[in-house]
């Protein structure tokens, strides 16, 4: 958890100030004005006001807000892309407020990857050569760095594609050179701004799941920008959100969800809820780990310890689901001294379509500890939504807006209910 | 009735110019006097060579870089300029007009850059280039002559000046329309500026830069034509001495070689730029 981890990046009072005299809006901010009140006196635009936070090392930090709340200026502050107008910026303990042009550049290079909305490939040069760009300009030589561009394609499955041109590639696929390009230069801080706002939602599923496998994977510490809730909840570790230019909340997906700070917050919460139904196939996650029905007990046993989980899917060879096993009848089994795990195979709660809203299985996942298997139509795995404390936060955010009025409090909220709600992966 | 004098703007230009060539004149008749050479060795260089040859050469680039309809044009076109006696011209033409866009290009492409990369430059630049263009082509013969006497380096020099602003306007256009989020992406990875500028700016430039050039030897051909007045020779020195002599026929034939010549040079110079559709690296 990201408690205990240290902090990469602390932002310390940062503002960024678009126009030719930022200090009289500096001034403004100062006496509590707003973004709008500062444009229609100054003819300053606000794009960060005075925001401060942590990144801690190896999480996902989401930044989330409506179009045109800062977003992306603030993320462009962190490698100053965007200079900023005042604050601190510290990268392992320095301050790259004040470096000079070639001290930032070296820190752009040795520390951060960035990741674009609509791609930003370069054109004119083939895949591989896109994903060497940043090796290139740091004098690697040419077999070095092909060799580098090579691991970082094969990272993001696109191996194969080297001497493409990026016109080939579909939108999915370029961006996972862009991902690819970052990651070449192996940055310990992955900046992604809306980087899967461009993609068709399936594909974007997909990629938002690489990402989390290959944060797990990696460890990387990634900044990651999106206007979409749903991708906030599912991606960060912990999401600031951001309105008019200030940070309106810092905290996890469950924080939000269940202690919205403020009235924004809320309606955020509740407008994205209202108008998006929510299906299985959105909130599902891969089911990393799965037992076989030629396992012994013995085996799947192990497979729940490794993963620290208590119940396992079952599934045949091709992935067609069976039931599930749960952690204490596969002890009894061992006990006994059975070989197979066919006769305690439990039907557990029954499987729903990627397309089943996910209202429906707020009563079957509220009832116990299982998970809900997702399957295609051969009746493949595909995936399992799990009673994660963010789903009932999700259901009561649903439940409590029945008629537009929003009730923060709901009764039995079970904010911080013990980790039989945590047999997912994640 | 209050009279307003007359402006001697005329004097004043005059005065200037003939400071400059007091000052420069040492310079001038060396450069002069190299450039003379040179090209006179080109196109005696190239004249060594039988024109057939030269016309098979040439429709073979023009098949290289442009494909087969313009190597068939080419072939077609300079074998009738052969035939109706006008190769040499036609090569003294040439030479001009290459070394005259060469100089063009090494000069303007700079100026381009530049004036796309800083706003100051861009604001000095752009004027001078608004008012370069809309001058009368004639003007620029005068003042050629002071610097370097009548003749084919005269001619160069004022085909330079007139010819040299769609390279600098198209350089700057092509540096500029890089799209901003691969110039962001460039300097997120920490590219120096002339990094930028050699890796991602440059080479999207490129069809566009090549667009220039194009317009470039275009505008070249035009003012070397026109600078026969002032002594180059080529096709413009038969059409002039057509006039002269009233032969309308005669000065049908070399305008007829200029088109070709035009076309010929157009098509390739585009197929070059096709050829190069951003993609350099
Ligand atoms: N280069 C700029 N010049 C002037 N104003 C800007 C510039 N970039 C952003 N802004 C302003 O800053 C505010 C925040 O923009 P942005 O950070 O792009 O928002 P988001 O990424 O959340 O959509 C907007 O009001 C926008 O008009
Ligand atoms: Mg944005």
């Amino acid at each position: 958890m990201p408690e205990e981890q240290s902090v990469k990046i602390a932002v310390r009072g940062l503002t960024k100030v678009f126009g030719d005299e930022p200090e009289r809006a500096l001034e403004l901010l100062r006496q509590g004005e707003t973004k709008q009140t500062i444009l229609e006196r100054t003819g300053q635009a606000v794009g960060v006001a005075d925001a401060s936070f942590d990144v801690y090392e190896g999480e996902i930090l989401v930044v989330m807000g409506l179009s045109g709340s800062g977003k992306s200026s603030l993320i462009r502050c962190l490698n100053r892309l965007n200079e900023p107008t005042c604050g601190e910026i510290l990268i392992d303990g320095q301050d790259i407020v004040g470096l000079d042009h070639r001290a930032l550049l070296e820190v752009r290079r040795r520390k951060f990857g960035m990741v674009f909305q609509h791609f930003a490939l370069f054109p004119h040069r083939t895949i591989r050569e896109n994903v060497e760009y940043g090796l290139e300009i740091q004098g690697m030589a040419p077999e070095a760095r092909a060799e580098k561009a090579l691991v970082a394609l094969r990272q993001v499955g696109l191996e194969g594609w080297e001497n493409a041109t990026p016109g080939q590639l579909s939108g999915g696929m370029q961006q996972r050179v862009g991902l690819a390009r970052a990651l070449a230069v192996d940055p310990d801080v992955l900046l992604m701004d809306e980087a899967f706002s461009a993609l068709d939602p399936l594909i974007r599923r997909d990629m938002q799941q690489e990402l989390v496998a290959l944060q797990n994977r990696m460890q990387k510490t990634i900044v990651f920008i999106t206007h979409d809730l749903d991708e906030a909840l599912f991606l960060g570790n912990r999401i600031i959100l951001m309105k008019d230019a200030r940070i309106e909340q810092v905290g996890s997906a469950e924080d939000i969800l269940s202690n919205p700070a403020t009235a924004y917050v809320e309606r955020f919460v509740a407008e994205v809820d209202k108008t998006k139904v929510l299906t299985a196939g959105a909130v599902m996650r891969r089911a990393r780990t799965v037992a076989f029905t030629t396992d012994g007990p013995r085996t799947v046993l192990r497979k729940m310890e490794d993963e620290d989980l208590n119940v396992l899917c079952v599934v045949e060879g091709d992935f067609r689901l069976r039931g599930i096993v749960r952690d204490e009848t596969a002890l009894a089994a061992v006990q006994r001294g059975a070989r197979s795990i066919q006769d305690i195979i439990e039907p557990g709660i029954e499987p729903v379509s990627p397309e089943t809203p996910v209202r429906d299985l707020f009563g079957p996942l509220a009832a116990g500890p299982l998970p809900a298997p997702v399957i295609d139509e051969a009746g493949r795995l595909k995936g399992i939504v799990v009673r994660a404390s963010l789903l009932q936060g999700l259901a009561e955010a649903g439940l409590a807006n029945g008629n537009g009025s929003v009730e923060p409090e709901t009764p039995e909220a079970p904010a911080s209910e013990p980790s039989a709600t945590e047999e997912h992966a994640a | 009735m209050i009279e307003i004098p007359r402006l001697p703007l005329a004097d004043w230009i005059d005065a200037g110019l003939d400071v400059l060539t007091d000052q420069f004149a040492t310079a001038t008749k060396i450069v002069s006097n190299l450039m003379e050479t040179g090209i006179e060795g080109a196109v005696e260089t190239l004249m060594w060579l039988p024109p057939w040859a030269s016309i098979l050469l040439i429709s073979l680039l023009a098949w290289r870089l442009a494909g087969a309809r313009t190597a068939v044009l080419a072939l077609l076109g300079l074998g009738l300029l052969w035939n109706l006696g006008l190769w040499e011209p036609t090569l003294q033409t040439l030479v001009l007009v290459l070394i005259a866009t060469l100089i063009a290009v090494l000069i303007g492409a700079p100026l381009g850059i530049l004036a796309a990369l800083s706003p100051t430059a861009y604001r000095i630049v752009f004027p001078v280039l608004d008012f370069m263009q809309t001058m009368p082509a004639f003007v620029y013969l005068i003042p050629a002559i002071p610097f370097f006497g009548l003749g084919p380096v005269a001619a160069v020099f004022s085909t330079v000046i007139f010819a040299m602003p769609p390279a600098i306007r198209l350089t700057t256009l092509g540096i500029r329309q890089v799209p901003a989020d691969l110039v962001e992406a460039a300097d997120a990875f920490g590219s120096t500026r002339w990094q930028k500028l050699a890796k991602v700016q440059l080479p999207l430039a490129v069809p566009t830069i090549m667009a220039g050039i194009n317009q470039t030897i275009m505008l070249a051909l035009s003012m070397v034509v026109i600078a026969a007045m002032i002594g180059a020779q080529g096709l413009g020195g038969e059409v002039w001495r057509a006039i002269q002599r009233n032969e309308a026929g005669m000065g049908f034939e070399a305008g007829l070689a200029v088109v070709i010549l035009a076309m010929v040079l157009d098509r390739i110079t585009q197929g070059i730029g096709r050829r190069n559709p951003s993609r350099a690296g």
